[in-house]
């Protein structure tokens, strides 16, 4: 009688852990918009293509995007951003790996909003630097939508502006992060 | 069922356990790669910027501009650099040619221009018909029609030329073949047919063939080494004229590039550089010229 609870506690180990919900979220299509303000000029742009993986239990976070996949209203900003600053035939993709350190007060069986801090290497323009931010973690039914807002400093990327265009790019440039996760089994 | 048999089970559980759960939380990173190999695979990546602007030297580029931008651009040709001290190597002359271009779509622009050279007057289009692209549609080259059609309006006084129409325009059709090769190193050729009816010996041909090749090579990030060569097919090369070479750097400053460049011919329009350069390299018949094009994007602000 003992070996069969023990068995049966086995199986209803088994039973639960391949119900348990997955550990790994991912999405295809988040969102990442930068905007630049300074006297002479607005510069905005978005890319509807990112990649990003989220690790619900360690809270762990990674993104990839294409830096060719950045939309200007403008086809000459769009060709200089890619030409001259971020140079992306060379470097193609820009990186985040990082931990979402406060995953454990995220109640992924509830929807709600949680604001967590995000830290991690950022890899831009062939230069890898560590950033941290804030952001939220928002559960809604089976998805997780994250969202974050950050400045980058453009020479800590060794991204120069040449002094004739200093007036109409900013050396501090906003990042907007929006992505909806889905598990992936 | 003895405990040795539970024992077993239980291990082979506890494996198969680990690795289920392992394989959830396999690296990150690992998964964003595949992930991000996927997503390439469904996107399309047209190249962009194979040359700095819409011309090479004189003649058109495989690069459109884009939609709703309007290119204006001023160009000048100098005289022959042989004229020597005296005319300060050309300098004290210049033909010039002042041009509006317009992005239609991305695919398709329009573009007008008159140029003291005979003063023609000077009309074309460039539709893009193949774009360079990877990913989910490859195409290892763009390919460019452009058709323009000039017009002289310079009365001549010489016996045997008309001043009419017919005998004042001509028609140039041009294929462009271009390809990025790498950052730094773009390729193209530009099969050409020019039609004219300025004749001036019976025995030249109304029709002329020539194949262009030209190409840049990007000696920093905003300066590049451009030429540009049109060889004319010779059986029907015009009597006198000489096969057109063009040397020059493009310089971009933002809104700004500047094109400067040595060459053998004064004309700013095909049917004029293809078919009517009378100058010659091995000669000394080198100008000095430069284009200089400010875009401006037009249409919804924000």
């Amino acid at each position: 009688m003992p070996c069969k609870r023990t068995l049966f506690s086995l199986l209803l180990s088994l039973s639960f852990v391949t119900a348990a919900p997955a550990q790994n979220y991912i999405t295809k299509n988040g969102t990442i918009s930068f905007y630049s303000r300074s006297t002479l000029e607005d510069i905005d742009a978005v890319n509807n293509q990112v990649v990003s993986v989220l690790n619900i239990q360690k809270g762990d976070i990674a993104f990839s995007v294409l830096v060719k996949g950045f939309l200007f209203k403008k086809a000459l900003m769009q060709e200089h951003f890619n030409e001259d600053y971020m140079e992306s035939d060379k470097y193609q993709k820009a990186i985040f790996k990082g931990n979402i350190a406060d995953m454990g007060k995220v109640n992924f069986t509830k929807s709600g909003i949680y604001p967590v801090m995000v830290s991690g290497d950022l890899t831009l323009h062939g230069v890898t630097r560590k950033i941290s931010t804030g952001g939220t973690i928002q559960v809604r039914d089976s998805k997780i939508a994250a969202t974050s807002e950050f400045n980058i400093r453009l020479a800590d990327y060794n991204i120069s502006i040449p002094k004739m265009v200093e007036k109409n790019i900013s050396p501090t440039i906003r990042l907007t992060v929006d992505c909806m996760y889905e598990p992936k089994n | 069922m003895n405990p040795k048999t539970i024992l077993s089970i239980s291990v082979f559980m506890l494996i198969f356990l680990s690795r289920s759960v392992g394989q959830d939380t396999t690296d990150i990173m690992k998964q964003l790669e595949k992930e991000m190999g996927k997503s390439e695979k469904e996107q399309t990546f047209y190249t962009t910027s194979t040359f700095k602007t819409t011309r090479l030297v004189s003649g058109h580029s495989v690069e459109n501009t884009g939609k709703r931008v309007m290119d204006v651009k001023i160009s000048h040709r100098f005289e022959k650099l042989n004229e020597g001290s005296y005319s300060l190597f050309g300098l004290d002359e210049a033909r010039m040619r002042f041009g509006f271009d317009y992005g239609i779509t991305d695919n398709l622009m329009a573009g007008f221009g008159r140029s003291t050279y005979q003063k023609t007057y000077d009309v074309f289009m460039k539709l893009r018909i193949l774009r360079q692209s990877r990913g989910k549609k490859n195409m290892p080259f763009t390919l460019s029609y452009v058709p323009t059609f000039a017009l002289r309006t310079l009365r001549v006084n010489v016996p045997g030329i008309s001043n009419d129409f017919t005998s004042c325009a001509s028609y140039t059709h041009q294929l462009i073949i271009g390809r990025k090769f790498s950052d730094n190193t773009s390729l193209q050729i530009m099969p050409s047919y020019v039609h004219r009816h300025l004749i001036t010996l019976n025995t030249d041909p109304d029709d002329v063939f020539a194949i262009g090749i030209g190409g840049r090579q990007k000696l920093t990030r905003r300066i590049s080494l451009n030429a540009e060569y049109y060889y004319q097919v010779t059986r029907h090369q015009l009597a006198g004229t000489n096969n057109l070479l063009s040397i020059g750097f493009d310089l971009e400053t933002g809104g700004h590039v500047f094109q400067l460049h040595f060459t053998n011919s004064q004309a700013m329009n095909e049917s004029n550089f293809i078919a009517g350069t009378s100058g010659k390299w091995g000669k000394g018949d080198i100008l000095f010229g430069f284009n200089i094009s400010r875009v401006f994007t037009l249409g919804k602000k924000h």
